[in-house]
């Protein structure tokens, strides 16, 4: 398969008065060609600083590439030097931020900052910027694009300003899309409809995608593969059937467990008792062990190395070695599972 | 669960002038009754009312018509202090963010006290005291923290605060508008075990505000849906999940992403056209099946009630 983006031991710190805060702890992840792969964890996980570090979008000085490679197509992006980065982003690598407020000036016409991007990176003279602009906001279904060009951010909907920075985006057939929770702002509805149109895109123009969220239905509906994240570490990767199915790591059974199902009756969610570690000074061993109520000793002294299940799915535990004690995930992560192979039972009838 | 009614909200509307001749009806005619001892979930998109209706049924409003009517008594209307000041006593909110809901400048102690202080329910600061550390304990924090401000905290441990100082003057009924929406989901499964603990410890009696359906799904006996102001749905939660009726629930239901990729592959999502109504009829809220309700006209009544049969039978 090709790799398009392979990210090797990227650690990623911020200095802050109270010491070195390190958010991202040695990942290892890579992007196939036209695939979505999806990072999910909580807040402060350091899912966003993974892919602002792919972006060069650090708030620099405090913010830096402590160790690690990123490299894509062949080069190290991390190292390179800022105006040589400026012509990849934007154009080969391209970001959808959470609030689509924010990310558009308000004082500027969508349509003129849509055609921004052409004429920076594609050269185009401004008739020919707009009639490509006219075909993006079409492609993400903004009906009445000759008029809405001519509008303000403030006079769209939530949804339909996420369709102008997707369009945005999308300007320079990105070969790599990183879309940071695109649809969290957004509601149910309005949710499924921007996921639809991802999908319908990265079908027609090919493009792979890196999804955060810490949503885990967004992440069934939109993702190949999946990447949990815990305290700047990636626990447990797979294929979304693989870590669903067959999650290995006990923060994928918390997080599994931790949503009710629509089925479900349980008495109780199986909730992970306390909070995330202080990424100032990193706990010894297993960052998620006095959270995890399967802990082994070992954990409390020992980082997990990733093990194998799979030639595609690893997970950090040392649940998985040969002499761990053989744990069955809980009951309620196990009822959910049985119950989705019901669906898969009657899917295929 | 009894079937006494706590709350009943008749009619009530909610319009916002904006300007001459611009009326936003954010709440519209909405006619529910919550009973004691249940959490009535009430879910719809932003911009739905849901939070308003919250807010004008603990009096954060003046209602522009109709009544809301807490153990018989009416909510709005002028009250003198002292009327005010049991009327509060009886009813609390848990809000959205706590990060803003907390006063950066007290200390904890003084936050969840501040409800002991102004009903006089402590005799004494040692009272009070003892109060506080009670009701840190009973949502799983401890005495240590009552001397620190709320920016010490995590947004998991903000909401418990929140919660703390809601139970602080012994409410009968909470209006938790959007507890959960703000923080993790590890902590949000926290939250909501700790909010059901306390309803079956203390039989409080909840109108549970969220647009997370499968939470809203979870924690409500009953549940209804809010479109531009109106219920168009309400029913046990159990219910209204197996047997939607109306589009617009059937479109919300069908939206909830669910972390079942093989579901998802093959999900259909229903879209809700709101012009699919017969508009020449104005529609009413009507009993489908019992304790069922489903706002339609005289037309979608007969049809929804034949499909129920069909259902039924097969």
């Amino acid at each position: 398969m090709d790799r398009l983006l392979e990210v090797n031991d990227l650690h990623v710190s911020f200095n802050t008065y109270s010491g070195e805060v390190q958010a991202v702890r040695g990942v290892n992840f890579h992007l196939n060609k036209g695939e979505t792969l999806a990072i999910v964890g909580e807040s402060g996980s350091g899912k966003s600083v993974t892919t602002k570090a792919l972006m060069g979008l650090l708030p620099k000085p405090h913010g830096f590439i402590k160790q690690g490679s990123i490299t894509f197509d062949n080069t190290d992006i991390s190292k390179m030097k800022d105006k040589d980065l400026q012509k990849i982003r934007g154009k080969e690598i391209a970001m959808i931020f959470q609030d689509p407020m924010t990310s558009l000036n308000p004082t500027l016409k969508v349509g003129t900052q849509i055609m921004e991007g052409l004429i920076k990176h594609q050269g185009m003279g401004k008739a020919d910027a707009r009639n490509k602009a006219i075909e993006l906001m079409n492609l993400v279904q903004i009906p009445n694009p000759e008029a809405r060009m001519k509008q303000y951010p403030h006079q769209f909907s939530g949804g339909m300003r996420q369709r102008v920075v997707i369009a945005m985006a999308l300007a320079c057939n990105p070969r790599v899309l990183i879309a940071d929770e695109p649809t969290t702002a957004l509601d149910v509805t309005i949710q499924a409809q921007i996921l639809d149109l991802m999908k319908d895109i990265q079908k027609k123009v090919n493009t792979s995608i890196i999804f955060i969220t810490h949503d885990l239905g967004v992440v069934a509906n939109i993702a190949d593969r999946v990447a949990v994240m815990y305290a700047g570490k990636i626990v447990e990767t797979g294929t979304v059937d693989e870590v669903f199915y067959n999650p290995k790591h006990p923060y994928t059974w918390g997080l599994l467990g931790s949503m009710p199902t629509l089925e479900s009756d349980e008495e109780e969610l199986f909730a992970i008792p306390g909070t995330p570690p202080d990424l100032i000074a990193p706990p010894k061993g297993d960052a998620f062990a006095a959270r995890n109520r399967f802990a082994l000793e070992i954990d409390f002294v020992e980082e997990p190395p990733m093990f194998k299940v799979s030639d595609t799915h690893y997970a950090a535990t040392w649940l998985l070695h040969e002499d761990a004690p053989k744990i069955e995930p809980p009951a309620s992560v196990k009822r959910r599972i049985e119950s989705m192979d019901h669906s898969e039972e009657a899917t295929r009838s | 669960m009894s079937q006494e009614k706590l709350v009943e909200v008749k009619n009530l509307k909610q319009h916002f002038k904006l300007g001459r001749n611009n009326v936003v009806k954010a709440v519209d005619g909405l006619t529910f009754d919550i009973y004691k001892g249940e959490t009535f979930g009430l879910v719809g998109e932003s911009g739905c009312g849901k939070s308003t209706t919250g807010r004008s049924i603990i009096r954060l409003y003046n209602s522009t018509d109709g009544e809301v009517l807490f153990k018989g008594d009416n909510v709005q209307g002028k009250k003198n202090k002292s009327e005010l000041k049991k009327f509060n006593r009886q009813m609390q909110m848990i809000f959205q963010d706590p990060y803003s809901s907390l006063n950066p400048r007290m200390t904890v102690m003084d936050i969840i006290a501040e409800g002991i202080d102004i009903h006089g329910l402590a005799k004494n600061a040692e009272e009070r005291k003892a109060k506080v550390y009670e009701l840190l304990e009973t949502v799983g924090l401890n005495k240590e923290h009552a001397s620190r401000y709320p920016h010490e905290f995590s947004g998991g441990q903000r909401q418990r605060l929140g919660i703390a100082r809601a139970l602080a003057v012994d409410p009968e009924f909470i209006i938790a508008d959007e507890p959960i929406s703000a923080l993790d989901v590890s902590i949000q499964a926290q939250v909501v075990n700790l909010m059901k603990k306390l309803q079956k410890e203390k039989g409080l009696t909840y109108l549970f505000i969220a647009h997370d359906l499968s939470m809203v799904k979870y924690i409500s006996d009953r549940i209804g849906v809010m479109y531009f102001g109106k219920l168009v749905e309400l029913a046990d939660a159990e219910e209204l999940y197996k047997n939607p009726i109306h589009p617009y629930t059937r479109s919300l239901l069908s939206a909830i992403p669910l972390p079942d990729p093989i579901y998802e592959r093959n999900r259909k999502r229903i879209v809700y056209d709101p012009s699919q109504h017969d508009t020449s009829e104005e529609p009413e809220f009507r009993e489908i099946s019992p304790k069922h309700w489903v706002l339609c006209t005289t037309k979608e009544f007969e049809a929804y009630k034949k499909e129920q049969q069909n259902t039924v039978t097969n």
